[in-house]
């Protein structure tokens, strides 16, 4: 079992994974642009499962853009593993609500994608495709989806593809994976299951996650810390750890320690909405 | 439902044939010269008389065609490609291709004539300045629609832009561009048959301009059936590469129209 560890309340933490020391990032066009994020502090340890939560519009999904070094801050820097994020990383995965799987390419096919692509196993693909084959079919196994192989996108439901979509954010064992409110198109049975799944591959495979989401249940349920932003320009305004024990599971979310996390998140999200 | 599917795979046949027999009915109960409008039987006794000196214009006309269309498809699809990945290309060049493509091409006709003589050549040219429009903009269309979420999982995995566009573009597109193959082919007979009525001394065109000028009207029309059969044929053609190369648009169901065909 798994415990959840004693706060990282400052992002001067050097031990931290990926540090966010300061980050501000201005969009520009329009009159004045945009200011997405601002004096933004987030430390996240190696291993750790971290969540965003925030009103809508409030730069959550820029932070995942900047710590993947999609995007430079316009002041601050973003550090990850001692460090400085100055182009794109390549050991992340990123999966996002839109599942955005190619519709030529089968199941399989579009786990492979990331491998075509990423170094070293671009240079290998031809010499190991069997090999990353069958990585790709274990990994469908785990998240459930074995007979989905050799079926297109289009034959897949909303459920299905989300998993496939996790699958190719894991295929080449990324150290960060950076969702972006990933099953947040999905009923709520769906939803759960998926849950349950990515609990059980973080576990199993110690990948740092940071989750970005609106659903405050899907937070406390799946993170160790909850980071809460408030309005755009969005920063980091409340921190909450969830020391709910692991592994996970659906009984847990009745218990009270489990609704008072989500009440406190929930209050703190409210303050923001109604102070500009 | 048998005879349902048998009707629906009929029904291109049937429509055609009721179409002739309108026309047919129509010139004979109105009693319309056949100087104005020849009956489709006038038509096709002409064709049939006439062919030993249609058959040579009209395969004249159809390698012209084809070598504009050839030249607008490798022309049109670098266009739509540089178009469809760069922003600022697109940008660049909007204004001037939108101009462009609003030209009536029979004004340039004259030009081209002016430049390369009356003959094949300018027939070559409109037919391939009419057909590279659409194949551009359908391509620059799939490749600039690529999701961005897919670019940026891509990028994150340090892809340049190159392997973006040959990974996702390129694959991506090609529905639009064999879309886009139907149109132009049959955008590319128009082309090359106006340069043939302006200014040649053979072809389809040519034929049908020396026709016109002799009262020769059935052979006009008959002229007329040739340049439409050899453009549903052409489509046809565009069709099943289409269906060959694209199922996964589809979703395995054939629904482009003369699918069959």
């Amino acid at each position: 079992m798994r415990v959840a560890s004693p706060i990282v309340s400052t992002a001067q933490d050097a031990a931290a994974f990926v540090r966010v020391e300061g980050a501000s990032l201005h969009y520009r066009g329009g009159e004045e642009g945009v200011l997405a994020l601002k004096d933004t502090d987030i430390a996240i340890r190696r291993g750790e499962f971290a969540a965003v939560v925030g009103p809508s519009g409030c730069g959550k999904s820029t932070l995942l853009k900047l710590i993947s070094g999609l995007n430079r801050p316009s002041a601050g820097r973003v550090v990850v593993d001692q460090t400085e994020v100055k182009k794109p990383l390549k050991i992340v995965g990123m999966a996002f609500q839109n599942p955005a799987l190619l519709p030529w390419r089968t199941t399989l096919e579009n786990l492979l994608l990331p491998l075509q692509v990423v170094e070293p196993h671009r240079r290998q693909f031809r010499r190991e495709r069997e090999r990353y084959i069958e990585r790709a079919r274990a990994l469908l196994a785990k998240v459930g989806l074995v007979g989905a192989e050799d079926r297109f996108p289009w034959q897949l439901s909303g459920g299905m593809l989300q998993r496939a979509s996790l699958c190719r954010a894991l295929i080449h064992d990324p150290q960060i994976l950076l969702l972006d409110e990933p099953f947040g198109a999905l009923d709520a049975f769906t939803r759960e299951e998926l849950w349950d799944v990515l609990q059980s591959l973080w576990q199993e495979q110690h990948f740092t996650v940071l989750l970005v989401t609106h659903d405050l249940a899907e937070a406390v349920y799946l993170a160790d810390t909850v980071h809460v932003f408030s309005n755009r320009p969005g920063r980091v305004v409340y921190r909450c750890n969830v020391d709910l024990p692991r592994p996970r599971n659906a009984d847990m979310r009745f218990t009270k320690l489990f609704v008072d996390h989500v009440h406190d998140l929930r209050a703190q999200i409210s303050r923001e909405r109604v102070t500009p | 439902m048998k005879w349902r599917r048998a009707l629906y795979n009929a029904s291109p046949w049937i429509t055609t044939f009721a179409f002739f027999v309108v026309w047919e009915i129509g010139c004979r109960v109105f009693k319309v010269p056949t100087f104005l409008l020849p009956t489709p039987t006038d038509s096709f006794k002409a064709l049939i008389e006439y062919w030993p000196g249609i058959w040579p214009n009209a395969e004249h006309t159809l390698i012209t065609t084809l070598i504009g269309f050839g030249i607008a498809v490798v022309f049109g699809v670098m266009l739509g490609v540089a178009v469809g990945a760069s922003p600022l290309l697109y940008k660049a060049l909007n204004p001037l291709l939108i101009g462009f493509n609003s030209i009536p091409k029979v004004a340039v006709v004259p030009v081209l004539v002016l430049w390369f003589g009356i003959g094949t050549v300018p027939a070559v040219i409109t037919a391939f300045l009419v057909a590279f429009f659409p194949i551009s903009v359908n391509v620059a269309t799939g490749i600039a629609t690529t999701e961005p979420e897919l670019e940026d999982v891509l990028r994150s995995l340090g892809a340049s832009k190159l392997d973006i566009l040959y990974r996702v573009g390129l694959p991506r597109s090609l529905p639009y561009f064999f879309a886009s193959l139907k149109v132009a082919i049959t955008l590319a007979f128009v082309g090359s048959v106006i340069s043939e009525t302006v200014a040649a001394n053979e072809g389809i065109g040519y034929l049908m301009l020396t026709a016109s000028s002799t009262f020769r009207v059935p052979l006009v029309f008959a002229a007329l059936f040739v340049i439409a059969a050899m453009g549903i044929v052409m489509y046809a053609v565009a069709a099943a590469f289409e269906r060959r190369h694209t199922t996964w648009a589809t979703r395995g169901v054939d629904r482009t129209p003369f699918g069959s065909g």
